[in-house]
C-alpha cells in the first residue's frame, strides 16, 4: 500500500503539507496518493469524531437490530443498502448470531429516533423485527477515549 | 564543595565526572517553550495491556518479594524471547537475572568481574554511564573510536587499535545510544575472534535492538568461543516503552550469573514485583505494539535525517535507534557552543555530542522520539539557526 495510507493508518492529524514534510513528498504526490485511496475506495472520506456526550446533534443514538428476511437474489443485500442510505443512518453491518442487521442510527431526540424506527423502518417490506436499543453514555469513540483523565506524559526535558 | 567536606567523600567518586547531560538539563529547565530533541526515551506510554497487567498484579495483592533472580516466568519468558529473536540460549533456572533497568545489570556485571585496575574497552561515543560504572567498579575505561566516516559502526580494527594489556573487558553497546552505530556481521564476528584471543569478557548491552530498522540484528554471543565469555544485557525501556519501571535483564552462563547475583542480591535484592509482572505480559503479548512504535520511530528518522542533510548539517541515516548524530562541523561551532546558543537562540535542546564521550566532539545528538508536529518546527528552527551563522 502507497506511503500515505500507512501514515494515516499511524493516526496522526496531518494535513497534506504535513503529510509531505515528513515523508519528503511533494504536495501533489500526496494529493495523487490520497486519490488512489479514494479510486479504490479504500479511503471514503473524512470525517470529524465529534464527542457524543458534547455534541448536540447526536443527542440520542441507538443500536438496533433488524431481523430481515433474505431474499433469492443477493440474500440481504438490496435490504441492507435500502435501509443504509437514510441520512439518519449512521452505520449499518450485517451480522452473525441472533438477528440480521446491526443499524446505528442518531438523532437530536428520543422522539425522533423512535419515529424513524416505527415509521420507517419497520415498515419496510421484508423487515420483520426491530430490537431498539439507545446508547446512555459512550466511553470511547472511533478510538477516541471520553472524559478519562489525560494521561501524565511528563517527560523529563532532557534525558541520557 | 569545599576540600573539609570533601574528607567524607570517596576519592573515586570526587574524581567522577559530573554528566554533560545534566547540565545541560539544568539550563533546559530554566527555559520555556523548549522543543527537546534531548530526551533518551520513547515519547510513547507504555501499552496499555502492559499496564493492565500491573494493575491486576496490585489488584492480586502481588506486593512482596521475589526470587534474587526474578519471577520464575519472567526468566522463561526472558529466555524464550532471547532464544527466539536472538539466537542465545539460556536456562531460565541459574543463567537469567532479572535487574533494576540496564544499569544495574551493567552495573553488577562490572562489579561482579573487575579487579582494581582492571581495563575495559569502551566504544566513544557512548551512553553516558558507562565510563563512570567502570570507574565506580574501580576499573580503568579504554575508548574505541567510532566515527562518522563509518557510520559510527562498530569497527574490529579499531577495537584492536586500542586494545591494550590489562583489558579484561570488552564493554559494547549495538545500535548505539548516541550515534545509532552498529556493526556488520563480519565486523563483530571478527571482534568475537579477538575477544577469543586475547582471553576478553564481552558485555553487550543490546538495549536498542528492537528498534532495528534494516539489516538484522546481530549478537556478539552467537560467535564461536563467545557463549562461555559473553554477557547479554537487555530491558524493557526502549523496545516497550518502559524506561519508568526499571526493568531490565542480564543473561550469561551460570558462572557469570551467580557472581553478579551476589552483587545483586546485597545490593538490590530483586526488582519491583509489579514491573516483572508487568514484564512477563510484555514479552507474551507485546510484539505487535513493539512493532508500531518502531514503524513510527523509522518515519521520523527518515525525517530529520533528510532535513539535517537538506540543512547543511551531514547526518548519516543510523539503522537503528531513535537518535540521529549529525555532524555541526560546518557551522564552524563546538558541540556545547552550537548546542547552547541553538537552546538560547531557538529554544530547540539537542545534545551535545561531547557529554557521550570525546569522540563526540562536532556532532550533537538528536533524539527523534517526539511527535512530528515537534519534529517538523524544531528542525524549521535549526534551519533558521544554521541560517543566520553563514
Amino acid at each position: 500500500m502507497n506511503e500515505v495510507f500507512k501514515l494515516l493508518a499511524e493516526g496522526e492529524r496531518l494535513n497534506e503539507s504535513q503529510m509531505a514534510e515528513i515523508l519528503g513528498l511533494s504536495v501533489e504526490e500526496v494529493e495523487a496518493q490520497l486519490a488512489v485511496l479514494k479510486e479504490k475506495e479504500l479511503l471514503l472520506g473524512w470525517i470529524p469524531v465529534l464527542n457524543p456526550e458534547k455534541d448536540d446533534s447526536l443527542a440520542v443514538r441507538a443500536a438496533i437490530e433488524v431481523k430481515i428476511s433474505p431474499e433469492r437474489d443477493g440474500g440481504f443485500n438490496r435490504l441492507a443498502q435500502r435501509i443504509s442510505r437514510f441520512d439518519e443512518v449512521e452505520s449499518c453491518y450485517l451480522m452473525s448470531g441472533g438477528y440480521d442487521l446491526l443499524v446505528v442510527v442518531k438523532g437530536s431526540s428520543l422522539h425522533k429516533v423512535a419515529s424513524f424506527v416505527s415509521e420507517r423502518l419497520s415498515t419496510i417490506e421484508g423487515v420483520l423485527s426491530t430490537a431498539t436499543h439507545f446508547m446512555l453514555r459512550a466511553y470511547k469513540e472511533q478510538g477516541y477515549l471520553i472524559e478519562q483523565p489525560a494521561e501524565d506524559k511528563a517527560r523529563l526535558d532532557v534525558t541520557p | 564543595m569545599s576540600q573539609a567536606q570533601n574528607r567524607f567523600i570517596a576519592d573515586h567518586v570526587i574524581g567522577l565526572p559530573r554528566s554533560g547531560i545534566r547540565d545541560f538539563f539544568e539550563l533546559v529547565a530554566a527555559m520555556k517553550d523548549v522543543i527537546s530533541l534531548g530526551i533518551g526515551e520513547p515519547d510513547f506510554t507504555t501499552p496499555w495491556h502492559i499496564r493492565e497487567a500491573a494493575i491486576y498484579a496490585l489488584e492480586k495483592g502481588r506486593t512482596h518479594y521475589t526470587s534474587n533472580l526474578g519471577l520464575i516466568e519472567l526468566r522463561r519468558e526472558i529466555s524464550a524471547y532471547v532464544g527466539r529473536n536472538f539466537g542465545l540460549e539460556y536456562n531460565p533456572n541459574n543463567e537469567v537475572l532479572v535487574t533494576v533497568g540496564v544499569s544495574e545489570a551493567m552495573d553488577i556485571a562490572l562489579r561482579a568481574v573487575l579487579n582494581p585496575g582492571d581495563k575495559v574497552l569502551y566504544q566513544d561515543p557512548c551512553f553516558v554511564s558507562y565510563h563512570p560504572t567502570v570507574l565506580l567498579a574501580h576499573g580503568v575505561g579504554v575508548a574505541i573510536k567510532t566515527d562518522a566516516e563509518s557510520a559510527f559502526t562498530l569497527k574490529a580494527e579499531e577495537v584492536k587499535k586500542s586494545w591494550e594489556p590489562g583489558c579484561k573487558v570488552l564493554l559494547i553497546n549495538l545500535p548505539c545510544n548516541p550515534t545509532g552505530g552498529v556493526a556488520e556481521r563480519k565486523e563483530l564476528e571478527e571482534i568475537a575472534k579477538f575477544a577469543v584471543e586475547k582471553d576478553m569478557l564481552v558485555i553487550s548491552d543490546e538495549i536498542y535492538a528492537e528498534m532495528t530498522y534494516e539489516g538484522e540484528h546481530v549478537s556478539i554471543g552467537i560467535f564461536p568461543g563467545m557463549r562461555e565469555r559473553t554477557i547479554f544485557l537487555h530491558g524493557f525501556s526502549k523496545g516497550w516503552a518502559m524506561t519508568g519501571w526499571r526493568l531490565g535483564y542480564a543473561c550469561a552462563p551460570a558462572y557469570l550469573t551467580e557472581a553478579m547475583m551476589k552483587v545483586h542480591q546485597y545490593s538490590m535484592m530483586c526488582a519491583s514485583i509489579v514491573a516483572q509482572d508487568a514484564g512477563i505480559e510484555a514479552l507474551r503479548n507485546g510484539d505487535e505494539a513493539v512493532k508500531t512504535m518502531r514503524q513510527a520511530y523509522q518515519r521520523r528518522r527518515d525525517l530529520v535525517v533528510r532535513r539535517f542533510n537538506e540543512i547543511g548539517l551531514t547526518c548519516h541515516k543510523p539503522n537503528a535507534t531513535f537518535y540521529a548524530f549529525p555532524n555541526i562541523t560546518s557551522t564552524g561551532l563546538d558541540s556545547t557552543t552550537f548546542s547552547k546558543r541553538l537552546l538560547e537562540e531557538e529554544r530547540v535542546a539537542m545534545v551535545p555530542g561531547t557529554a557521550f564521550g570525546k569522540y563526540g566532539e562536532g556532532f550533537v545528538r538528536c533524539s527523534f522520539a517526539t511527535g512530528y508536529d515537534q519534529i517538523v518546527e524544531a528542525c524549521n528552527r535549526i534551519e533558521r539557526f544554521v541560517n543566520n551563522l553563514k
